[in-house]
């Protein structure tokens, strides 16, 4: 493989605690080495006034699966006139809020992102999620296969059998090729099946008679029995309701005492996603309010936790989750379509399209509270940049979201664009935040803030010798501030990316569709005659497919990168 | 204002796309630099010199062109598509999309067009003098947002699903009109002054249908309300008025729940 050294640029590494010094970066067969490990005939790439950090790393967004596409298919509106042709490097690409896989890969890759993680993937349709991630372009891809309303989960926890819910959770993980542990609406979705819904954290499910706390606490500490590389993976309860962030902190108060296990380096034992859409004080939606002082005071205290997002990005989008009776709720509010659909004995999903305008007064409560809860974290590498792509904004906003984040003057302008600009400030923190974050925060947030979290600091997030060579140049001189405006332009076409050691996007044009990978965890547990008998068991009765109809085969997954966890012990 | 003729050459072997002809694209344009815009004929890119002669010249702005085509364009679709301001008058008839998105303007057809004229139309003025197709003044393909203000006029009939999602605007069908009409709408105005068939108004949350003549089969969501005397684009008479569609959800105003109105010519 080729050799190459990157000269003169601006560093950001939080890995090395490199801050903006001109370093240079030397590549030989896909990984960083020592620029003394390169011969002559490396080539350069001038990266004199540009800055220089690792591929960016995605720890949450819906990018493949049957719930994306069925987004694709039932609107054909979004991507009527939205299409770019084929060109030499690069397949013809379209759709905004929904792209196609091609343009996933490609957008990923032009903003420098090297690395996404699929939220929520319904095991029954694991070979369907991977069949989109083998059609997405450059970026390495790992999914989450859901387990907060999982019948063998609901029953095992009734009984608190963690050793049975941690030997079914290596099971599910190798036969989906997945990667993590997730969690939505914890019981809620199950309950939907009948109706109804889990609001608070002690709601019971509906005939499993356990509760919210029991399924996320039992999968937490069947996580930990493993030493999975990602903690559990929350969205808890009450999703999107004024007065939620109760149910948010009871939440995190369910991970007290406990201390990450396992050898990636990983240190939080729960991540909770898009806490935007979590962090909502008042009773309704006149009074409705910020609570992300509440949130991040909690968050900032306990280093067992780590959060993202959710950031609202004022766009028409189209909102899609497992938590389905969230999806009935919003097609009540808003009367657009709605999708829905149950997935047999694990999980369920809606999707209604939505859109976030700067004259409602709530979009902008909603998209200060995002900004709040980064602008509060304390410690950047535990709060991590995502819009929950595509529920509170297409993930092709983050150079927007960065600009947010690194300009005050941005924010300013934004919430005087606001029809309601008052109301927003007088309901929100926003106005009162002087923080602008710097380029070294925003590698903390974006690269090894993530990489950490999900046990995969080894390879992504850092430019020290021996890491896989993702690296981003962008049109951004340290030495001379940049206007708002410049910000998200040069995060929006990184000048140069390489992934593995590939150029993959040149000039922010799209090169080579490099040599993508799915990371997925093979976990090994002591023989368990009784999970073993008891998933035959389901099959015959339950399900709609024959178990060995259900297994992912390898042929779904050509290039994988799998992650060894051995629980035997 | 500046007068811009194009007339067709010779038909296309596949469908011509043409969105470039609009007042606003052609505006400070030469007839030259006209005939070299593109087209669409199946996947390959043309220029619209290809199968038109094109005379005059565009004025400076939208609001100063005018457009001639002559012949029959009865292959070329998207005719005026996203047109802001200006006119447009063709001469024979024309295939799908004319006046598509249209955003204000003038655009006359002296023969028929085919489906979706008008489609998602935001403003301007739409008069087909021959018959229109199906999907008139209605909704892209899975969006909610129909014609939204405007007026549309076929002196023709029209097909069906006419205003389907439509919010806002105006449609007159002088002649008859096929199935479905007013699908979804949470708005706008609907007027057949011929006879309709069947599923008028399904699944309307707000607007108003009126139909001159015949309806084959009433909705099971209407209901009706009483007899009113009207001025309906200057036919005065009495309409029997029908409120629905009652499966549907609608909003309350001032206390009011506001229904989807129907009236029938007696
Ligand atoms: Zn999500």
């Amino acid at each position: 493989m080729s050799e190459y050294l990157i000269k003169n640029g601006f560093v950001f590494d939080p890995v090395q605690g490199i801050k903006g010094d001109k370093a240079d970066i030397a590549v030989k067969d896909g990984k960083i080495v020592k620029s003394s490990e390169i011969s002559s005939k490396a080539k350069t790439i001038d990266a004199k006034g540009k800055s220089v950090m690792a591929g960016a790393v995605e720890i949450h967004a819906h990018i493949a699966g049957p719930k994306v596409n069925e987004g694709r298919n039932y609107r054909p509106e979004e991507k009527l006139f939205g299409y770019t042709p084929k060109k030499t490097g690069s397949r013809m690409a379209g759709g905004f809020s929904i792209p196609t896989t091609f343009k996933t890969g490609y957008e990923y890759a032009r903003m420098g992102y090297t690395t996404a993680m699929e939220a929520a993937m319904p095991p029954l349709y694991a070979r369907h999620v991977h069949e989109e991630i083998k059609d997405t372009p450059i970026i390495d891809e790992g999914a989450y296969p859901v387990f907060g309303n999982n019948w063998f989960v609901l029953e095992y926890l009734k009984n608190k059998e963690i050793e049975n819910v941690a030997a079914y959770i290596a099971w599910l993980l190798t036969e989906t090729k997945g990667y993590a542990v997730k969690i939505v609406n914890p019981g809620g979705t199950e309950a939907w099946g009948w109706g109804l819904n889990c609001i608070s954290i002690h709601d019971p499910v509906p005939y499993f008679d356990v509760t919210p706390a029991q399924i996320v606490q039992g999968l937490l500490e069947a996580n930990e029995y493993l030493g999975l590389p990602h903690s559990i993976h929350v969205h808890t309860n009450n999703l999107g309701n004024p007065g939620n962030y109760e149910t948010t902190l009871d939440t995190f108060k369910l991970a007290e005492g406990y201390k990450a296990k396992n050898k990636f380096g990983r240190e939080q034992v729960l991540h909770h996603t898009h806490v935007q859409f979590h962090s909502y004080g008042g009773d309704n939606w006149g009074n409705f309010e910020s609570k992300s002082k509440e949130i991040m005071e909690y968050v900032n205290k306990h280093d067992n936790i780590t959060i993202d997002l959710g950031q609202v990005t004022l766009d028409e989008t189209t909102t899609m989750t497992a938590d389905g009776p969230f999806e009935h709720h919003l097609t009540e509010l808003n009367h657009l379509k709605w999708a829905n659909v149950d997935v047999e004995l694990e999980t369920a999903a809606g999707i209604v399209p939505y859109i976030y305008s700067p004259n409602i007064k709530v979009c902008g409560i909603q998209w200060a509270i995002g900004l709040e809860l980064a602008l509060l974290a304390k410690d950047p590498m535990r709060t991590f940049i995502t819009t929950d792509h595509p529920n509170a904004g297409p993930f092709t906003r983050y150079p927007r979201v960065m600009k947010w984040l690194m300009s005050e003057k941005a924010r300013k302008d934004q919430i005087d664009a606001f029809k309601y600009s008052d109301k927003v400030v007088a309901a929100t923190h926003l106005a009162s935040l002087d923080r602008e974050l710097t380029m070294y925060e925003l590698a903390q947030m974006t690269r090894a803030g993530p990489a950490k979290a999900l046990g995969l600091a080894h390879l992504y997030g850092g430019l020290k010798p021996g890491m896989d060579a993702d690296i981003a140049i962008y049109d951004l001189n340290p030495e001379k501030p940049a206007t708002p405006d410049e910000i998200e332009a040069a995060f929006s076409r990184a000048r140069y990316v390489m992934k593995s050691g590939t150029p993959v996007v040149v000039d922010g044009e799209i090169v080579s569709h490099g040599n993508k990978r799915t990371l997925w965890v093979n976990a090994k547990v002591n023989e368990n005659p009784q999970v073993v008998r008891d998933i035959k068991d389901k099959f015959l009765r339950y399900y709609s497919v024959n178990q060995a109809n259900y297994k992912v085969a390898n042929h779904f997954v050509p290039n994988p990168y799998i992650i060894e966890v051995d629980a035997t012990q | 204002m500046e007068t811009v003729t194009l007339t067709i050459k010779s038909q296309p072997v596949l469908f011509l796309e043409a969105d470039n002809i609009t007042p606003d694209v052609f505006a400070g344009k030469s007839a030259a630099d006209i005939a070299s815009l593109h087209a669409y004929e199946g996947r390959d890119q043309i220029t619209l010199g290809k199968y038109f002669d094109v005379a005059g010249k565009a004025g400076a702005t939208a609001a100063d062109t005018k457009i001639v085509v002559k012949g029959d364009v009865s292959r070329v679709k998207y005719i005026g598509m996203k047109m802001s301001a200006g006119e447009i008058l063709v001469e024979k008839s024309a295939d799908m999309y004319v006046g598509g998105w249209m955003q204000g303007g003038k655009l006359t057809v002296k023969g028929n067009v085919d489906a979706f004229a008008g489609l998602g139309m935001q403003n301007g003025e739409l008069i087909i003098e021959g018959n229109a197709g199906n999907y008139l003044g209605a909704a892209y393909r899975g969006d909610w947002r129909g014609m939204q203000a405007g007026v549309i006029r076929v002196k023709g009939n029209a097909g069906s699903d006419i205003g389907t999602f439509m919010n806002g605007g105006t449609i007159i069908v002088e002649g008859n009109v096929d199935v479905h009409v007013g699908t979804h709408a949470e708005g706008g105005k609907i007027i057949v002054k011929g006879n309709g068939k069947s599923k008028i108004g399904g699944q309307m949350v707000e607007g108003e249908i009126y139909v001159f003549g015949t309806i084959d089969v009433m909705m099971p969501g209407y209901k009706y309300i009483e007899d009113v005397d009207l001025e309906v684009d200057g036919v005065k008479g009495k309409f029997a008025l029908y409120h629905g569609d009652l499966g549907e959800r609608h909003p309350k105003r001032k206390g009011q729940i506001v229904y989807g109105k129907l009236y029938q010519k007696i």
